[in-house]
């Protein structure tokens, strides 16, 4: 578990180009839209693409992905209860 | 200033290849939006309004050319060549030429299809427009997203007020691609039904391909019965997100007062409200709270998208050529789609296809990049 | 106003791993490809806007020769913001469509990308620009093969002589393969150069 949580902030930093962040500055726990990382409504449909590229997990309604997203540590369990890859 | 008018006119679309037969069809209520199945196009089958490729192939050859041209540069030709025969205007130096695109021919950069990659510049595709017709004037394409239609028309007035040109003829058009279905996809923009713009059940876009042309001109001898004024028009940006329609409708709302400001009009006027409509859940939302903010929630409106879709840089030509139409008529035509108010601000869509006195109309458009435009017609009373 | 009076106030060009103010060289890097010398450029010029990094190529260079004419008027709060912006390129937004292309070639590994797709216009750079300095101005993106002086000075002499725009932001970028070029100028009613055909070409090809 820890180990996807790691995977998954290294992958959100690449894929959603956050350059000036660094892997240690995400805590498990942040929000990751407004006023945590500050993702935008692009970055939630880069993540739902993420979701089925690398898990396979397919998410047909955004609204979803707004729970999903909340922090890393959601993120890591509902990935970890559905991927299919 | 000299007055600027729009004047001869051409629709090539899957409801007719001529404006007279799709707003006839229009008025008959008959959508262009069918269910298509093309992997080619599309991994599943989709909604949307797609010119039969017979057809123009029988209008096309009809031309009389032997020339290889893309499906995009044939509809072009076909719907720009009658426009430009019909209006007689003699191709000098003092007559511009518009391309109104977002993709031009995008589809050449499929390995699969016949033409090089190369054809997928619009310069390309201005020039060979331009020498297919004979223009003497160097080509200007406009990419502006999907207010690309209604801001070519606000350019074309701009150089005509400047002397750039007397008259500007306008090709407005994009066909559907799998790239533009399959981004609008990724954006979890496409509607699994036809679409219904301003509707509580509304679930998102179709895709639609048209051609449509204008004659912009300030030649007040040279009109057809249908001409309009372009009394005023602005183009405003949000500055606030690159794809998410803003929450205040900022754009849309300093786009119109200035279009209105210009126009020396002000909400009492309009007769009839051109909308974007794309029947996304943020655009139309936008769009009501501009519309609100302006004080226009009475004024009659619809969205053309449940006729053709959303036909991106031909949209707002198309929707603006309808509107003349409809002023020549007298007729506000149904908002196709729409049974029930589904935005959080009061609008007055149009339900059932009616006659009414119309003098002026107002256009609007909206899209990536947080642009938008408005623009502001007037009858021309004969 | 008298259209006489324009004067083209600044201009600003992104070229050959240099980004150069007016006649000045402000920085310049010839040891890297493009991705990493607008990136040293966007550190080097104290830019501080983090969603530039999320920027396809054509907006990166567009937004920078836009923030180096802008960012002094834009931090004025007493000046004027009604400011047009007229951009051309002879390569629309290819660049980042043969991206989106390729991610949906392969019927079996086929996830096109929104953060991709979404720059397939040319128009999103003047987007992320107007966000950026709260411009809730004029926009249009024009596509032409080649530099086109005459239809820009026409353009920006009509947009500033109707009321539409107090300044227009006007200019060429362009990102093809493996050629990148920006060359931006701000007409005003103020400056020392006359805005006129000539000297637009004078600048353009000077740089």
């Amino acid at each position: 578990m820890s180990d996807l949580k790691q995977e998954l902030k290294e992958k959100i930093i690449t894929q959603l180009n956050l350059e000036d962040i660094a892997i240690d500055e995400i805590a498990d726990n942040d929000s990751l839209f407004g006023d945590g990382l500050g993702l935008d409504s692009i970055d939630a449909l880069e993540l739902i693409v993420m979701l089925d590229k690398d898990y396979g997990i397919k998410l047909t309604d955004p609204k979803e992905g707004k729970k999903i997203f909340e922090s890393i540590e959601v993120m890591a369990n509902y990935i970890t209860k559905h991927r299919t890859k | 200033m000299n007055k600027i008018y729009l004047s001869y006119n051409n629709i090539v679309s899957s409801l007719g290849f001529n404006s007279p037969t799709v707003v006839e069809n229009i008025r008959k209520g008959v959508s262009g939006i069918t269910l298509i199945e093309d992997e080619n196009l599309f991994p599943t089958p989709f909604y949307a309004s797609v010119i039969n490729s017979n057809l123009i192939k029988e209008a096309f050859e009809s031309l009389g050319s032997n020339d290889d041209y893309t499906r995009l540069e044939q509809i072009m030709i076909i719907s720009l060549d009658k426009t430009l025969k019909e209006s007689g205007v003699k191709l000098t130096d003092r007559v511009g030429l518009i391309l109104s695109t977002t993709k031009g021919n995008i589809d050449t950069l499929d390995p699969k299809h016949p033409m090089p990659p190369e054809r997928a510049y619009l310069g390309t595709l201005g020039h060979i427009v331009k020498n297919y017709f004979g223009f003497t004037t160097e080509p200007i394409v406009l990419s502006n997203a999907c207010v690309s239609g209604v801001l070519a028309v606000s350019i074309a007035k701009r150089f005509i007020a400047q002397g750039t040109f007397d008259q500007v003829f306008i090709i407005a058009s994009d066909v559907v691609s799998n790239f533009i279905l399959s981004g609008f996809n990724s954006f979890q923009a496409m509607s699994s039904l036809p679409c219904k713009p301003y509707c509580k059940q509304r679930s998102g876009i179709n895709i639609g391909e048209v051609a449509v042309s204008v004659l912009v001109s300030k030649d007040h001898d040279n009109l057809v019965p249908e001409a309009v004024e372009v009394l005023g028009e602005a183009s405003c940006n949000d500055a606030n997100h690159i794809s998410g329609p803003s929450r205040t409708g900022e754009g849309l709302y300093r786009s119109i007062q200035s279009a209105f400001k210009e126009a020396k009009v002000g909400p009492q006027d309009m007769d009839y409200i051109s909308a974007h409509g794309t029947a996304t859940t943020f655009n139309d939302e936008m769009e009501a709270i501009a519309l609100n903010r302006l004080g226009l929630d009475t004024v009659p409106l619809n969205s053309l998208k449940g006729y053709f879709g959303h036909t991106l840089g031909g949209s707002g030509l198309l929707e603006t050529i309808i509107g003349m139409h409809s002023l020549y008529h007298s007729t506000l035509y149904s908002s196709l789609g729409f049974t029930e108010l589904g935005v959080s601000q009061p609008i007055n869509v149009i339900t059932e296809t009616t006659t009414k006195n119309l003098d002026y109309f107002l256009k609007t458009a909206s899209g990536f990049g947080g642009c938008n435009t408005a623009a502001v017609f007037k009858k021309v009373q004969s | 106003m008298k259209v006489e009076q324009l004067k083209i106030k600044e201009y600003c060009s992104i070229f050959n791993n240099k980004v150069m103010l007016n006649e000045q060289l402000i920085f310049e890097n010839q040891e890297t490809d493009f991705s990493s010398f607008i990136k040293l450029a966007y550190k080097k010029l104290d830019t501080n806007y983090p969603k530039f990094f999320k920027m396809d190529d054509l907006s990166k260079l567009g937004f920078l020769a836009a923030d180096i004419l802008l960012k002094p008027i834009s931090s004025d709060s007493e000046r004027p913001k009604n400011i047009a912006l007229a951009f051309s390129n002879s390569a629309s937004s290819l660049e980042t469509d043969r991206k989106h292309q390729n991610s949906i070639v392969d019927k079996e590994n086929y996830f096109p990308s929104p953060a991709i797709f979404v720059y397939t216009l040319p128009n999103i750079c003047l987007g992320e620009i107007s966000i950026r300095h709260k411009l809730y101005s004029e926009n249009s993106f024009f596509i032409f093969n080649h530099f086109n002086a005459g239809y820009l000075y026409d353009y920006a002499t009509c947009l500033i002589k109707t009321g539409k725009a107090d300044e227009v932001l006007c200019g060429w970028i362009n990102r093809d393969a493996d050629d990148y070029e920006a060359f931006l100028y701000l007409v005003s009613t103020e400056g020392s150069i006359a805005h006129n055909k000539e000297e637009i070409i004078k600048l353009y090809t000077r740089k």
